[in-house]
Order: C-alpha cells, then sequence, then structure tokens
C-alpha cells in the first residue's frame, strides 16, 4: 500500500527566488499541493525545464529534476519518457523557451503524443533576459528591445498545440487555485502529451497583462470556464452565452429571447470547437479549462510494443548471434 | 557448374569459337577493381558479390563505395555515375587501392569519370553497346573513346554486355528493362572466371536476394553463369589471373562496413553493462546507417528515436542517460555543430552518452559523400566556456567497432559524454572483420546509486573522480541537476567564484585522468629515426602503407597511429620526440598538428589533403621520400 504523500514531500530545501509577486509562485503552491493526490512517489516523478525564469521550477520541487537547456526540455523529456515509461514527466517551459527557441521540440512532442506534461507558463515576455517581447506578446508591445513597438503577429499557444493535433489542451490561470489544480489533475489522467497553458503575471515586465481574466473585479465577464457537455455561460450574473451566428460565434445576453437551449455546448473531443474556441479574442471572453481531449495510443507506448513484439518474434537479443550475422568464412 | 545450354551456346555463337584447351593462369600478389557504372547499373551490389568472392577464396581486401551525390541523376551523366573499389591481395591490405589495375565501365559517364585514376596499362572492361551517340554526348566525349585511340596506353576490352545478356535471358519472358538490368551479373561472372572464382557463393546470395520473385532468380543465374563462360570460351581474354590466398590469422571472418561496426560496438557495449541501448538521431549522410542498423535489433532491447532534428537528437540520448540507459547520437558535421550547446550541458551535469561524428567533407553542406577529417578541433573546442570531452578516432572499418565499444565504457566508468569520430571514408568502406568473441570484451560496469545515506550527486570516486549515477525511480536519491554552476558535492545552485573554478578544473582533471588508462602508444617500425608520420583515423591504412613501402627501402621512418586524442597519451610527447622530425597527415588544414604543436612544442609539420578523398598510398610515399630528401 501506497503511503499517504502530502504536500511536504514535493517541497524541496532550495530557497524559492523568483521576485515578489511573480505568478510563477502561485503555479508551484498549486503543484505542491495536487500532486499529493496522485498518489505517486516523488521518486518516481521528474520535473525537467529549459530556461528562464518559469525553468527554474524543478529546483524546488523535491522530485528528481532536470534544468536543461534554452527550448529543449521536451526533448529531453522524450529521451527519459521512452526509455523509463515508469516515470511520470513533467516539463516546465515558459512562452519563449516553448514557443519560440524550442518550438520545434514543442509541436513533434505533441504531435507524437508521448506521455509527458507539459506546463507553458505564458507571461507574454521574456523575463529572465529582462523583458523583451515574447512570441506571445500582442503586436505594438513596447519593451527594450522594440522601442517602437512589436511588428510581429503572436503565436496563440492553444492553437498551436491544437494544430499539432495535441491530444490534450487546457488553459488556467496563475492564481486561480481551484480551477489550476483541477486541471493539473485532468493531465495527469491523461494518457499522452498534456499541455496547459498557465495564463502567469510577470510582476516586472508585464505587470497586469492578464489582468482582465485573474482580477477579481473583471474577471467574471471576461472569463469563459468550459465544461464538458455543458453550455458556454459567463458573466457576474451568469447571464452571457457564447451563440453562434451562422459560422461565427458571438456572445449574447440570456433572456427572454435567447435562452441556454440557443448556447454552443461545450465538447471537449470536438477539434473544430476547441479551435474555434482557441481563437476567441476581445470582446469575446478568454476561454479557460480543457478546449480539447482525446485518447489516443501514445508514442512511448507503441516504441516500447515494438520492443516487446521484436523480442517474442525473434527472442531476447543473442550479441553472438548478432555479429556472425551476414556472410562469414573461416579463416584456418 | 550446369551451364543453361542455350545461353552458353547464343553466347559462344556470337563471337568466333574458343580454344578448348584450358587458358593459363597468371599469378598476381594484388588487384585493385573499380566496378563503375550508371547509378541504376546495380554496380554497388556486383562490387559486393564481387567481395564476397574473394574473401571466401582467402584474400586480405578493402573496398570503398563511390556514391554519386544525386540520388538518381540522369542516364548516362557523369553526376549519375557510381563506383566501387576493391583491393584483393595476397598480402596484407590497407586501403582500398589508389589506382584501379582493372576498370569495369559500363557506359561512357563511367569511362570518363574514371579513366583519370587508372594506372597505365590497366585492364579496362567496357560494355560495347552502351557507347552510342547518345551516351558519348552526354558523357561530354566529343568522339567515341572505343575508336578514337585515347585509350590506346590501356588494354581495352569491348564486350557486347547488353546483347549478351540479352540473348541468356531469352525465352524466360523478361521485359527489356528487366533484362537489362541483369547485365551486372554478366560482368560478375566475367570477373568471376578472369580472377578464378567460384560462383556458387553468388548463386546462393541470389537465390536468396530474388527469393521473391523466381523468374529473376533464374534469370541472374543464367546470366551469372553466360558471363563465366563467355570468358572461359572466348579469346577475350588471353589468360585469367590468380591471386592466392593471404595469410590471415585463423578464426571466424566476415566483411563489415564502418557504420555497421559503430552500430555493433554500441549493441555489444549496451549488452556487456546490462542496460538498454538508447539513439537519438536525425538522419545524415554518411552517419544514417549506424540508425538504420539499430533500428532492426529492437529485440536486444534497443529504442531507436527519429528525432525532429539533431538538437533533439542529443538532448533525448540525454534524458534517455539520466534515466540509466547507454544513450548515443550519431551524426555528421553539420549536426554536430547543432549539438554542441547540449553536449556542453550533458558535459556539466556529468551524464554519460556517446556523440558519433562520421565526419564528411565541408564546410557547410560540403560533399556531403565524401570523407574528411576536419572536425577534430570543433570535437575538441566546439562548445562555449571549459567543457572538455574525451575523444576517440577510428582507423579502420573494424575499428570502428571497438572505438564504438571503448567510447562507452569510457563514458560509463567517467561520467561523462565522449565524442567518437569516425568518417566517410570508414563508414562505407569495408574490410574483413575478425569477429570477437563477447565474453573477452572489456568488462562495462554500471552500478546505480542506491543508498540514500549520506548520498551526494557530485560526490566523486578518488581515482576516477566520477560522479554516482543515480537514476530516477531510486527511493531517497531525489536530487536536481542543471547547467547553472553547481555547488561541489551536492550540485546546488552556486554562484560562488571559487566553487565554479574547482568545479571547472575538477571536470578537466577528470578528463585528463583517462591518460591513466591508455595503453602505451604502438611504434610501427623502429622506436626512433629520421621521421615519424603522425596519423588518426582513417589515413590510417594510406600511412601505414606508404611508411612499409619507404622502410623497405631502408628509410628510417615509422608510424604512429593515435586512438584517443582528448586525452592524448601520457607518453606521446616522448615518443614523438626520439625522431627526427614529425610529419602530421591529415585530410584537414593541420588540427592535430595545432595539437601537438601546443601541447609538446614540438615542430612538427604537417601534410594536408582537403579534396574530399584519402590520400593515396603514393602522396604519403612521395611526401616522405621529398621530406627525407629535404
Ligand atoms: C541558447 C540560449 N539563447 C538565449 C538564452 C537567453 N535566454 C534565457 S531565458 C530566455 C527567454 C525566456 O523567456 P521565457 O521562456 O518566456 O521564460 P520566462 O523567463 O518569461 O519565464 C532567453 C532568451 C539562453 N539562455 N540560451
Ligand atoms: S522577471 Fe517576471 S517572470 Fe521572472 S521571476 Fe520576476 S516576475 Fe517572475
Ligand atoms: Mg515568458
Amino acid at each position: 500500500m501506497a503511503t499517504v504523500l502530502n504536500r511536504k514531500d514535493f517541497v524541496s530545501d532550495q530557497e524559492v527566488r523568483w521576485c515578489p509577486g511573480c505568478g510563477d509562485y502561485a503555479i508551484l503552491a498549486a503543484v505542491q499541493k495536487t500532486m499529493p493526490e496522485f498518489g505517486i512517489a516523488p521518486e518516481n516523478t521528474v520535473f525537467i525545464s529549459g530556461i528562464g525564469c518559469s525553468s527554474r521550477f524543478p529546483y524546488y520541487m523535491n522530485t528528481y529534476g532536470f534544468h536543461t537547456i534554452h527550448g529543449r526540455a521536451p526533448a529531453i523529456a522524450t529521451g527519459l519518457k521512452i526509455s523509463r515509461p515508469d516515470l511520470d514527466v513533467w516539463v516546465v517551459t515558459g512562452d519563449g523557451d516553448g514557443l519560440s527557441i524550442g518550438g520545434n521540440h514543442l509541436i513533434h512532442t505533441l504531435r507524437r503524443n508521448v506521455d509527458i506534461k507539459i506546463l507553458l507558463f505564458n507571461n507574454r515576455i521574456y523575463g529572465l533576459t529582462k523583458g523583451q517581447y515574447s512570441p506571445t506578446s500582442e503586436v505594438g508591445k513596447i519593451t527594450k528591445s522594440t522601442p517602437s513597438g512589436s511588428i510581429d503577429y503572436p503565436f496563440n499557444p492553444i492553437t498551436v498545440a491544437l494544430g499539432t493535433h495535441g491530444t490534450f489542451v487546457a488553459r488556467s490561470i496563475d492564481i486561480e487555485q481551484k480551477h489550476l489544480g483541477e486541471m493539473l489533475k485532468r493531465a495527469h489522467a491523461h494518457r499522452g502529451t498534456s499541455f496547459i497553458e498557465i495564463l502567469q503575471n510577470c510582476s516586472i515586465f508585464n505587470d497586469g497583462a492578464f489582468n482582465d481574466v485573474s482580477d477579481k473585479a473583471l474577471k467574471a465577464d471576461h472569463q469563459l470556464v468550459l465544461e464538458h457537455g455543458k453550455p458556454l455561460i459567463f458573466g457576474k450574473n451568469r447571464d452571457m452565452g457564447i451563440r453562434m451566428n451562422g459560422m461565427r460565434p458571438e456572445a449574447v445576453q440570456l433572456g427572454a429571447t435567447v435562452t441556454e437551449k440557443d448556447l454552443v455546448v461545450h465538447d471537449e473531443t470536438n477539434l473544430s470547437l476547441a479551435f474555434m474556441l482557441g481563437h476567441f479574442e476581445a470582446p469575446l471572453p478568454t476561454p479557460v479549462g480543457v478546449f480539447y481531449a482525446v485518447s489516443q495510443p501514445t508514442y512511448d507506448g507503441a516504441v516500447n510494443q515494438q520492443l516487446v513484439d521484436a523480442k517474442a518474434k525473434n527472442g531476447a537479443g543473442d550479441l553472438r548471434e548478432l555479429l556472425s550475422r551476414g556472410d562469414s568464412w573461416t579463416v584456418n | 557448374m550446369a551451364v543453361p545450354p542455350e545461353a552458353a551456346e547464343q553466347a559462344a555463337e556470337s563471337h568466333e569459337s574458343a580454344a578448348s584447351a584450358p587458358k593459363p593462369h597468371v599469378k598476381r600478389d594484388q588487384v585493385v577493381i573499380r566496378f563503375a557504372g550508371d547509378s541504376g547499373d546495380g554496380m554497388q551490389l556486383t562490387g559486393m558479390q564481387f567481395t564476397s568472392e574473394s574473401a571466401l577464396a582467402g584474400n586480405d581486401i578493402a573496398t570503398l563505395p563511390d556514391y554519386p551525390a544525386e540520388i538518381r541523376a540522369p542516364q548516362g551523366t557523369l553526376a549519375g555515375v557510381s563506383g566501387f573499389q576493391l583491393n584483393f591481395s595476397s598480402n596484407e591490405v590497407f586501403t582500398p587501392g589508389d589506382e584501379p589495375n582493372v576498370l569495369v565501365a559500363m557506359n561512357p559517364a563511367a569511362l570518363r569519370t574514371n579513366i583519370g585514376d587508372l594506372q597505365p596499362n590497366a585492364v579496362i572492361i567496357v560494355d560495347r553497346e552502351a557507347f552510342n551517340e547518345s551516351n558519348i554526348k552526354r558523357a561530354g566525349y566529343t568522339s567515341n573513346p572505343l575508336t578514337d585511340h585515347s585509350l590506346d596506353k590501356f588494354q581495352l576490352i569491348e564486350v557486347d554486355v547488353s546483347k549478351l545478356t540479352s540473348l541468356a535471358v531469352h525465352g524466360l519472358g523478361l521485359n527489356n528493362r528487366a533484362a537489362f538490368r541483369c547485365r551486372n551479373m554478366f560482368v560478375l561472372g566475367m570477373l568471376s572466371w578472369l580472377f578464378q572464382r567460384p560462383i556458387d557463393n553468388t548463386i546462393t546470395s541470389l537465390k536468396s536476394r530474388f527469393k521473391k520473385t523466381p523468374e529473376l532468380i533464374e534469370a541472374n543465374i543464367r546470366v551469372l553463369t553466360a558471363g563465366y563462360n563467355y570468358g572461359e570460351t572466348t579469346e577475350m581474354f588471353a589468360s585469367s589471373y590468380e591471386v592466392p590466398a593471404a595469410r590471415i590469422a585463423p578464426g571466424l571472418y566476415r566483411n563489415i562496413t564502418g557504420n555497421s561496426a559503430t552500430a555493433l560496438g554500441f549493441v555489444a557495449a549496451a549488452v556487456k553493462a546490462g542496460r538498454p541501448l538508447f539513439l537519438g538521431s536525425y538522419p545524415i549522410t554518411p552517419a544514417s546507417d549506424i540508425l538504420h542498423d539499430l533500428a532492426g535489433y529492437k529485440n536486444f532491447p534497443i529504442y531507436t528515436f527519429q528525432a525532429e532534428d539533431e538538437i533533439a537528437g542529443v538532448c533525448s540520448a540525454i534524458g534517455a542517460a539520466f534515466g540509466g540507459a547507454i544513450a548515443i547520437t550519431t551524426t555528421s558535421g553539420p549536426g554536430m555543430n547543432l549539438k554542441g550547446e547540449a553536449i556542453g550541458l550533458a558535459m556539466k551535469v556529468e551524464l554519460p552518452m556517446v556523440i558519433t561524428d562520421v565526419q564528411r567533407a565541408g564546410p557547410s553542406t560540403g560533399m556531403p559523400t565524401k570523407p574528411e577529417q576536419a572536425d577534430l578541433l570543433q570535437a575538441m573546442y566546439g562548445r562555449h566556456g571549459e567543457a572538455p570531452v574525451p575523444i576517440i578516432a577510428a582507423s579502420t572499418p573494424a575499428d570502428c567497432f571497438d572505438c564504438a565499444y571503448e567510447a562507452v565504457r569510457i563514458a560509463v566508468k567517467y561520467m561523462t559524454p565522449v565524442i567518437l569520430l569516425t568518417d566517410g571514408q570508414l563508414a562505407n568502406g569495408a574490410e574483413p572483420w575478425l569477429l570477437p568473441d563477447p565474453d573477452k570484451l572489456a568488462p562495462i560496469k554500471v552500478e546505480f546509486a542506491t543508498n540514500p545515506e549520506g548520498f551526494l550527486p557530485y560526490a566523486r570516486d578518488a581515482e576516477t573522480l566520477s560522479r554516482p549515477w543515480a537514476v530516477p525511480g531510486t527511493k531517497g536519491l531525489e536530487h536536481r541537476i542543471g547547467g547553472l554552476s553547481g555547488e561541489n558535492l551536492t550540485g546546488n545552485v552556486s554562484h560562488s567564484p571559487a566553487n565554479n573554478e574547482l568545479m571547472v578544473r575538477t571536470r578537466a582533471r577528470k578528463v585528463a585522468g583517462i591518460a591513466r588508462e591508455i595503453p602505451p602508444t604502438g611504434v610501427f617500425g623502429d622506436a626512433s629515426g629520421d621521421l615519424v608520420v603522425l596519423g588518426w583515423g582513417s589515413t590510417y591504412g594510406p600511412i601505414r602503407e606508404a611508411v612499409k613501402r619507404v622502410r623497405a627501402n631502408g628509410k628510417k621512418v615509422s608510424h604512429v597511429h593515435l586512438r584517443y586524442l582528448n586525452p592524448l597519451p601520457g607518453d606521446l610527447s616522448e615518443t614523438l620526440k626520439r625522431f627526427k622530425q614529425v610529419m602530421v597527415a591529415e585530410m584537414n588544414m593541420g588540427q592535430l598538428l595545432k595539437l601537438v604543436r601546443a601541447e609538446y612544442l614540438i615542430d612538427a609539420f604537417g601534410f594536408n589533403k582537403i579534396q574530399g578523398r584519402p590520400f593515396k598510398v603514393s602522396e604519403i610515399e612521395n611526401r616522405i621520400n621529398q621530406v627525407l630528401e629535404g
């Protein structure tokens, strides 16, 4: 019987060194609080990260941890998971780490459906290098490297992940502890690559970037919480909804003429719907929750099955036999 | 041997009937033969099959294919010529041979691209029918070389290969294209007769190759036999040749390419270590065959991961090493550039793995199918910061096995990434390989840390300075590693200046300490003398042969060839200093030369070739003679 784990089992002895007010603290708290519920011992859990403020994360977890190089965590995690499918492997990355320098590894990991859990801390800025714009920064962003405003169009992490046909794609918010915990649990329960974009406040270089969805006074009107099988309703008074107007979604006021029956019902297994929700931008609310979740064989599972099959077919490898394969001859 | 009567008859008919008396055998010590044709002409297969026949006949051999850069260049063009060279001898063979004494040219383009390499008076065998007007023009000739006397200094043998082939398959219902594709077997049959090689083994291998298409078995055997009988019965060849068996160490042999030997070396190491092998790789010429080979050995167990790029290839291997696998990545120069940062990480966190660089001619995309040795300094220094990595280089195709094995052994023992250097020449070249006895391979001990009592991830073995390998899944050993400067013993992030210097020096000492296990440097020839030729990697063959030749002429010249390039052998300095002059022969601008001059303050000089072609024995021989004449 596994011993009961608690939060402390996942807290390392290292001093946490993010800036005061950084959203990373809240994410760390949610992860440390939720991990014990998985019933997986710290020694069987591995956190792998790239480079960035967010990527310091593994130092603070009392699990196995590997702080690697910029953008490459998904590739390192893939090698580990393929050869050690027994381990619970997590990747922590940032918007720069995961979508700029490491974009290639991120999309290919999602495409392959390797059974790892990816947490992308999106603060829409390069924190560690002191505030340059990132691939998720909005157009016109004024930063040290873009004093006249950034001119390139941003990536949307959700639709990037959906574009790879990732099998679990979700979004949550640093300070929404309960929701984030739920998403972590869903991500962990999923077999295959789980991708969670976590909107994270960088209090130093991009403070308030997600105010509309995280501020207590504003969020109800700007957050759309996705729940499978439920109509898309939001608003302080739960009186707003999403309806299709032909092929286009629109926000509508519920009342006498428009009722719940007219609203779109969320279906996590509908990729087209997931894409549509992924593309929501103001004045539509920001969806949080699980956009898409489907079950598909995992890459690491299939790789290991091929090994099992090869052994069943050819027997365990015999080195002496292998070396002498092919045309051989004896010299006397 | 049963001869299909029809084929024999027709073949004989088309030429004057031969004398029935057996033709004389002429003894030869050594023959270098090159098969050249269009990439669709089956020259590689012909060459490999003739190689097997020669090996079975007891010759020592070395081979080298020469692939065109384009996969399917237009037929009949110079760019589409594919070649295969074989050197077989009754003496020990070190190289695939400088200058062929026999060329088989299946078309004018094959003749034109290879004629410059031939020995004077070489035998040239051509398919006469392929020398038609359009092929001649496509090869860039303005007149037919078969008739314009430009080949007068060679022994030209014109054979109607295409016609004789189609006669031999007559009645089998093969279409023209399929019949045409059997031409290579006619050539093989003819050469088998010319060098008195039995064709039974080829027949057996044709049967297995064409298992699924019995009509092709029949056709190929008929054509092969027709070619053999053609040699015997026509007057095309005045005599046959005999290259007697070489004196070779007894044992079980197999012909092996460098890439296959590399793959097997890794498998053997993983088996001996008792751990799964993990290869993360991205396809690149000329390294891909290692990936292909290993992908077929899954039951050992072996994981092969074709990554999205070279960075993911090396990174996935680092992940697998973290998890306790024998981790490797394979690539060539351009991919090596991409892997640099990750190799630095592996070096810093001290995880074992092997990075294989099958060097090819650069810079940039360069000549992808051609060999070079210009990645040595990249292997030495191609990372930021102080990031020493052990380097091992293979010197012959079969040596790739030993070097791959040794690279893993060192990686695991010292907890460090190790770079294995081979090159395109070794990768595709082949030689007979005396099969090693798995029981006699050096042990590779893997001991994972298990005891939480006083566990420190960067505590070190007193002798090797190696740190413990503590893999995830081990209770009580949870720890974090990473690229940031780490505190001595704990590995915790540390910005202490003194600690940083301590760690940099400790890792450097660890790598330098490997020199303790490097065997004494072997000197071919006398331990002192007028000149020592120093080499590493695939230049072994031509240097050794050249030094043998000048020594036979009484010159005081020796050869030292390095397997360990970082650290260099501890006795190398004294070894070299016993000679009046040190010449470093390399297929680069002088990279080992820079290292030995810097390390030992020796006034060595270089002999360099950067043509994407190996040294010819004669080039090194001539250079040695010039140097000695001063
Ligand atoms: C190869 C390489 N290039 C650049 C850097 C510098 N660098 C470190 S973190 C970073 C951006 C991090 O941004 P993000 O991933 O969004 O992480 P955050 O700090 O915002 O959490 C950059 C450019 C590096 N460490 N390595
Ligand atoms: S710079 Fe921004 S992201 Fe980085 S620790 Fe500070 S607040 Fe957090
Ligand atoms: Mg960021």
